[in-house]
């Protein structure tokens, strides 16, 4: 049966259903087939943090969100046009996300008294009419499935499990997606199980067949290729771009990278992926605890390792004293804070932007380190080379804020050529040893005797000779680094390692403002993972004919040289954040100038279409 | 290096006499105790217990025929932790408790360095309790140093984890509540491999137990008995004093029978519940009476030699208690490197950041 193409620019799926129904799978492989198709895309796992939540309830419910389109997208959308309901709890805690005029599918199979009673359903939504604005596919995805596979040499709870598959099978017929990466997948992961792998594939093959044969659709959309840059692409969410950044850096540096991490959702994926790296020289230490993960990353540095590591808000608290140690004897460290929701325990599966003032002022005394942040998935892969850059140069701790939307999310990525990555092995040198000439020993070694040019100290490492020194958490002497009480030295110290980091602003790219007709009174200014929020919403103003500026933050401690000539460039500065305010007060404190602060907290991304409107409330009161 | 190379087979690298310094190079001059003294002047009390361990400390140092460069000091806080700034070799002054995380980290990267832990009962089985029974279990090759004068003495005198019950401190003016620790009991429990007992005063006993850790490949924990003078002054007097000490002091030989007491009158036999009893000589069958196994690879054992501790001092065992090898960390940590490199090869980062899946645009 031939059925009629309409084509579309965009789609949004949601793919929801209970944490044990495979969908955070199901929407992995259908982003997988849409980047090979050669759509731009984003995405937006949420789940919940229990690992199996009680079937069938609301907090049980996991989901995918994905947005393609046929020309660059920035974020993974506000509403879905498509939602896939694998049960009644994910329809109730999705339905109010969906706008009317959007398709639900359902899986019938699962509405069932039982299941309507638990998250209190009075009646069946399918049947009662109360979907009636919608264009309700409701189709018996679990039956369909294991009527599939009858012949097939699986338990009967193997091939309900399978309807992940069938559901992705009907999906990728829907949107016209290619399927030989799926079955590459599925060849790979159960090639181990070929009764699992055969039932897998015929369910999936059942669903495209559903989909093209039956009359539940009657219409299958196509969604063209996106004009992206010529080049090689994959998609990468941001842990994998972070932990490849890392990798990349050590290789461009010659210096072995030592993680040292302790499980934290939603950072556990970066060890994850650089434990499986040891082929790069790798060395990834799974610590008794926080404290321990980033002790041994700094005892690495101090051995002229690149010490990394990893971790989420409340590990950071935990790791403020030996962040702070590392400050004061001046070794590279870079920690990343994959940031959640908070404070303490807070919502460990979803975004939050709240460790801006922890990271910058969360330790005793004056502590400076610089602070990094990347803004979209991909951007993760560079943000850390930068981040080892600065620390390697400036032997100085550097903090990568990512957050939770950035790791698990990800987006096509260009993939560079590893000629033109940063050669970060001319950033720094290691201090050469003492020549001993005519049996005397040279003068002697002094560790914090600075680098006139960046302020750094020399990094010297045991085992180079004559370099023999000890240093330490206690203050030291200007130069000679002994251990010094001298008031005056303490003030000296305190300014000079406030300076190092004040001086990287030099050597960091100025923020660039995008700002078309240059008639803009208004700037829209964030940092981190809102940089697609606040992109969609800017581009939605100037659709409808308004004017304004967007810049965004890489660099956030110490600031771009030129950040308060360009706040003070517009009549209004907003800085819309996923905090109550955190960068705002910082730009306040630091430039006297009067930002505009919109701030959200909900674990969630700001929807494109919410600061649409803020944009445009605070364009009409300039 | 590279000159050397060609000669390799004709002149095998002298081998080290300490098993933990296989992967270290040898020292090209023979060095002496001055040269692991750094300029800066000694601040403990006149009196601590910590100027006998450094001086020792400082006389074994030549001893491991290593260039000071290769040798790394790290210590947390303390009174005790203020070592490294005395020995001349490379050191860190850490932070309170975190000692073995560092050292851990350093160790396991650069198995070219002997490196050693210097820390004290508070800093060690207090704050830092964690890191410490990881670090042992872990058996990455460092060598933990723990000075035990059973009270916090930088801050002036509270009491510590190794502290006995009911004793008045400026933190506990009726009384400590809490129980205190055995370190060696704990280590053992920790899973230690090398675990070894020693005084301050005994500066000959303390350098054979430094030599000893030294010879271990992994971690090796070592208790030493140290005098605070001013907030806990002749705490180990029992053990230490001619006299009493006799009495006391059970010496640990490997290979040796256990004797102690006025004459070596004492021995021990095995008890019941798997512990050790002391029981006079000349009394016992002699097939019963139990000579030190250093090697035995049942912790029961050794476990039960720490429980002869007792508050007053009546059994006080030093030496070593157990010295078991087993692969370490750092080892196994560059063994599966190299096996992934063999199996692998070396990683390519084009190849990483490509992946599997890519398509082409334009």
């Amino acid at each position: 049966m031939t059925k009629q193409v309409q084509q579309l620019d965009r789609v949004i799926i949601r793919f929801a259903g209970d944490s044990g129904d495979g969908m955070q799978l199901a929407g992995d492989r259908f982003t997988q087939e849409t980047a090979t198709f050669g759509n731009d895309l984003s995405t937006l796992p949420n789940f919940p943090a229990e690992i199996r939540a009680p079937a069938g309830t609301l907090p049980g419910v996991s989901s995918f969100q994905l947005h393609f389109a046929d020309h660059d997208i920035l974020t993974p959308g506000d509403a879905p046009d498509v939602l896939v309901a694998m049960n009644p709890a994910a329809l109730k805690a999705n339905l109010d996300d969906v706008p009317r005029g959007a398709d639900i599918i359902a899986n019938t199979d699962e509405f069932t008294k039982r299941n309507l009673a638990k998250v209190g359903y009075e009646t069946n939504p399918l049947e009662d009419g109360s979907l009636e604005a919608y264009r309700l596919h409701a189709i018996p995805i679990t039956s369909v499935t294991v009527k599939a596979l009858e012949d097939f040499d699986v338990t009967r709870k193997d091939a309900e499990r399978a309807k992940n598959m069938f559901a992705l099978g009907m999906l990728s017929w829907l949107y016209n997606r290619p399927v030989e990466g799926t079955i590459r997948y599925l060849e790979s992961r159960f090639a181990a199980r070929p009764a699992i792998l055969a039932a897998n594939k015929a369910a999936f093959q059942a669903g495209w067949n559903y989909g093209e044969t039956t009359e539940a659709f009657s219409v299958q959309y196509e969604v063209k290729p996106a004009a992206l840059a010529p080049g090689r692409y994959r998609n990468i969410t941001g842990n994998t771009a972070l932990a490849y950044g890392l990798v990349a850096a050590s290789r461009r540096s010659g210096l072995p990278l030592f993680l040292g991490s302790y499980p934290i959702t939603p950072a556990s994926d970066i060890l994850h992926e650089l434990s499986k790296l040891k082929r790069f020289g790798v060395r990834t230490m799974q610590a008794e605890d926080e404290i321990s993960g980033v002790g041994a990353a700094l005892g690495a540095s101090f051995g002229g390792g690149l010490g990394v590591s990893t971790t989420s808000g409340p590990g950071m608290c935990l790791k403020a004293e030996t962040i702070g140690l590392a400050a004061s004897v001046e070794l590279p460290l870079v920690i990343c804070d994959i940031q959640r929701a908070g404070p303490s325990t807070g919502m460990p599966t979803k975004t939050e932007q709240a460790d801006l003032l922890m990271a910058l002022f969360g330790r005793n005394g004056e502590s400076p380190v610089a602070i990094v942040a990347p803004s979209t998935p991909a951007d993760c892969f560079d943000t850390a080379m930068e981040a080892v850059r600065i620390a390697v140069k400036y032997r100085t701790p550097v903090i990568i804020l990512s957050d939770g939307y950035l790791a698990n999310g990800s987006e096509p990525w260009r993939i560079p050529s590893v000629d033109t990555l940063p050669k970060l092995r001319d950033e720094f040198k290691f201090a050469s040893g003492n020549v001993v000439v005519d049996g005397a020993d040279g003068p002697p070694f002094l560790p914090f005797q600075r680098d006139p040019q960046t302020l750094a100290r020399p990094w010297a490492i045991p085992g180079t000779p004559g370099l023999e020194h000890r240093i330490g958490g206690i203050e030291k002497a200007d130069v000679s680094g002994v251990i010094s009480y001298d008031p005056d030295n303490h003030d000296k110290m305190v300014r000079l390692r406030q300076a190092k980091i004040d001086g990287i602003a030099s050597d960091i790219a100025p923020v660039e403002v995008d700002d078309p007709d240059g008639s803009a009174r208004v700037l829209v200014l964030g940092w981190g993972s809102t940089y697609g929020s606040i992109g969609a919403a800017v581009r939605r103003v100037r659709t409808a004919g308004g004017s304004v500026a967007q810049a965004h933050l890489r660099h956030l401690s110490p600031f771009p040289a030129n950040l308060g000539d360009v706040l003070r460039s517009y009549d209004k500065v907003l800085v819309p954040e996923i905090n109550l305010g955190q960068l705002a007060l910082l730009l306040r404190g630091r430039y006297l100038v009067d930002v505009v602060s919109y701030n959200r907290v909900r674990g969630l991304p700001f929807r494109a279409a919410e600061l649409a409107n803020v944009i445009q409330d605070v364009m009409s009161n300039v | 290096m590279s000159e050397g190379a060609a000669n390799d087979a004709e002149f095998p690298e002298p081998q080290h006499r300490f098993s933990s310094l296989t992967l270290v190079p040898k020292a090209d001059e023979k060095l002496a105790t001055k040269d692991f003294k750094s300029d800066q002047e000694v601040r403990w009390c006149p009196g601590c217990g910590d100027y006998a361990i450094l001086a020792a400390f400082q006389g074994f140092l030549p001893e491991l025929e290593i260039p000071r460069e290769n040798l790394v000091i790290i210590s947390g806080i303390g009174c005790s932790s203020r070592l490294p700034y005395y020995v001349n070799s490379y050191g860190m002054h850490s932070i309170h408790g975190r000692a073995p995380a560092i050292a851990t980290g350093l160790a396991a990267s650069r198995p070219d360095l002997s490196v050693w832990v210097i820390t004290g009962d508070g800093d060690a089985l207090s704050i830092g309790g964690n890191h410490l029974i990881h670090a042992l279990r872990r058996n990455v090759n460092i060598k933990i140093l723990l000075f035990n004068n059973r009270i916090y003495g930088l801050t002036k005198g509270q009491y510590s984890p190794t502290s006995e019950q009911g004793k008045i401190t400026k933190s506990t003016p009726f009384g400590s509540l809490d129980t205190p620790f055995n370190p060696i009991s704990l280590a053992i429990g920790a899973e230690a491999g090398f675990v070894a007992r020693t005084i301050d005063s005994d500066r000959k006993h303390l350098t054979s137990v430094l030599r000893a850790a030294a010879d271990h490949k992994g971690t090796a924990f070592v208790e030493i008995y140290q005098n605070c003078p001013i907030y806990n002054d002749d705490a180990f007097l029992p053990i230490t004093e001619p006299g009493q000490r006799e009495q006391r002091v059970v010496r640990l030989e490997h290979g040796e029978p256990i004797r102690f007491g006025s004459d070596a009158a004492f021995g021990l036999r095995a008890g019941r519940f798997g512990g050790l009893a002391a029981v006079p000589v000349a009394e016992t069958d002699p097939g019963e009476l139990i000579s030190h196994d250093a090697h035995a690879s049942d912790p029961s054992y050794a476990f039960a030699l720490s429980r002869l501790d007792s508050s007053d001092f009546a059994h006080a065992p030093i030496g070593v208690f157990r010295d078991v090898e087993r692969p370490s960390y750092d080892e196994e940590m560059s063994a599966q490197i190299e096996a992934a490199r063999q199996k692998q090869g070396d990683g390519d980062l084009a190849d990483l950041l490509t992946g599997s899946d890519t398509w082409q645009v334009g």
